[in-house]
């Protein structure tokens, strides 16, 4: 595999922002109650963090070690601003919706975790894919729970009915809890649980090894 | 008067907690909450630094930022409210490095304490996401002090509940996929169902 793909295809699966990293799970999960929002929010995000990374490696080598922090979360700002005017401008509706949660893109921890960790030290052209890399392994996971929400919660899929609902004569009686908070840290749990079931590589450690203890050999 | 206030107090704190109905601080809330004793310290300062932003970015946004807000100037016209984002979370780098100093001069018992989490909370999305709501919601300054600290100590009340779990949890047989970050989703997925129950309470 070349190194280009990898840097591409790596955050997917095999080292996920959200799922292994830990990173920007923040955002979300408020936005994922129907797809349309998080579909947004995904171009939001993987736009934001290519750009601030090719940004921020474009001028790594003249930003004072002291004060990098501060510059990135500048740059990071105002790529947010840019991103957020636009949604209003040619999105309104679906932009109000997303409410604060654009904002809090500046201090999503997968923008600045990148530009901390691999901008700074990378040229331009792979930082940028990097960005997009793992703004996609953000989208992947965030997709997938706002399809289970919005499709067990009301039936539908981007405001298209999918399952008909009891209530208009079909069959499907709407699991409410979909749509209430709790369930996207559900989702998000059994999510982890499958993909380090299938990448063995990724499971914890345990605190404490729990052993089975033959009292026999004692007595 | 009094009772709006403690109604907003519960509302922030519990009815709509930052981290379990809002999701916001989740990257500190899952890794900070190992220890009961360093989740306190946390809690605190982000209490601290809550209780303190978010009024002075109200005062920021009402008297700068806001549609006519510069009127005093004699520019009665211009809205400079685009540039909230990026006032909003210099004001939060900003003050946390103040407190940070001033704690170091005048408490270093506290300071040794709070130290290492300080920097982390400019970085939070709780703090930035309560000055965001209270944007949003058009709070005036009183509202805005009391929603600070009903939504810090919400927060931090969360994080130290998590905390307490997660030390028990440490003795229990979890399947292995599930070890660390994914019992720890179901278990604040549990929590938040159960902060469900606080919905709907007025005083």
């Amino acid at each position: 595999m070349s190194d280009t793909r990898k840097i591409l295809v790596d955050p997917l699966i095999d080292n996920n922002p959200i799922t292994l990293q830990v990173l920007g799970i923040c955002s979300a999960l408020a936005v994922t109650t129907s797809v349309m929002p998080a579909l947004l929010m995904c171009v939001a995000l993987t736009s934001v963090t290519a750009f601030s990374n090719a940004t921020i490696s474009s001028i790594r080598t003249r930003i004072p070690n002291s004060i990098r922090i501060i510059v990135q979360m500048t740059i990071i700002a105002t790529l947010v601003i840019v991103v957020d005017q636009i949604l209003r401008a040619y999105a309104f509706e679906t932009s109000k919706q997303l409410s604060v949660f654009v904002g809090l893109i500046i201090t999503n921890c997968i923008v600045l975790g990148r530009a901390e960790a691999f901008a700074m030290k990378n040229p331009v052209g792979v930082s940028f894919l990097d960005g997009i890399g793992n703004g996609l392994g953000y989208s992947a996971i965030l997709l997938i729970v706002a399809t289970l929400r919005e499709l067990f919660g009301g039936g539908t899929l981007l405001g298209y009915r999918i399952l008909p609902l009891v209530s208009d004569g079909g069959w499907y009686e709407a699991n409410g809890l979909m749509l209430l908070p709790p369930s996207a840290f559900f989702i998000i749990g059994l999510l982890i649980w499958g993909i380090r079931s299938w990448k063995r590589e990724q499971v914890e450690q345990a605190d404490y090894q729990i052993h089975e203890v033959h009292r026999t050999g004692v007595l | 008067m009094t009772a709006d206030f403690l109604n907003l107090f519960i509302k922030a704190a519990f009815v709509e907690n930052l981290a379990l109905s809002f999701f916001l601080g989740m990257c500190t809330f899952l890794a900070i909450s190992k220890r009961v004793e360093t989740a306190f310290g946390l809690g605190v300062a982000v209490v601290a630094v809550q209780a303190i932003t978010v009024p002075i970015n109200n005062l920021i946004h009402v008297l700068l930022l806001q549609e006519g807000a510069l009127a005093w100037a004699g520019l009665p016209d211009v809205d400079l409210s685009f540039l909230g984002l990026v006032s909003y979370i210099g004001v939060i780098a900003a003050l946390v490095q103040i407190l940070e100093m001033a704690l170091d001069r005048y408490v270093p018992k506290l300071y040794n304490t709070l130290g290492i989490f300080l920097p982390l909370i400019t970085v939070n999305c709780a703090i930035l996401g309560g000055t965001l709501f209270m944007v949003e919601r058009q709070y005036t300054f009183g509202e805005s002090v009391v929603y600070g600290l009903g939504s810090g100590f919400g927060w931090a009340f969360a994080l130290i509940a998590l905390a307490g779990i997660r030390e028990k949890l440490k003795y229990s047989d979890v399947p292995d996929g599930l070890q660390g970050l994914g019992i720890t989703f179901i278990i604040v997925g549990l929590m938040s169902i159960g902060f469900l129950g606080f919905s709907g309470i007025r005083l």
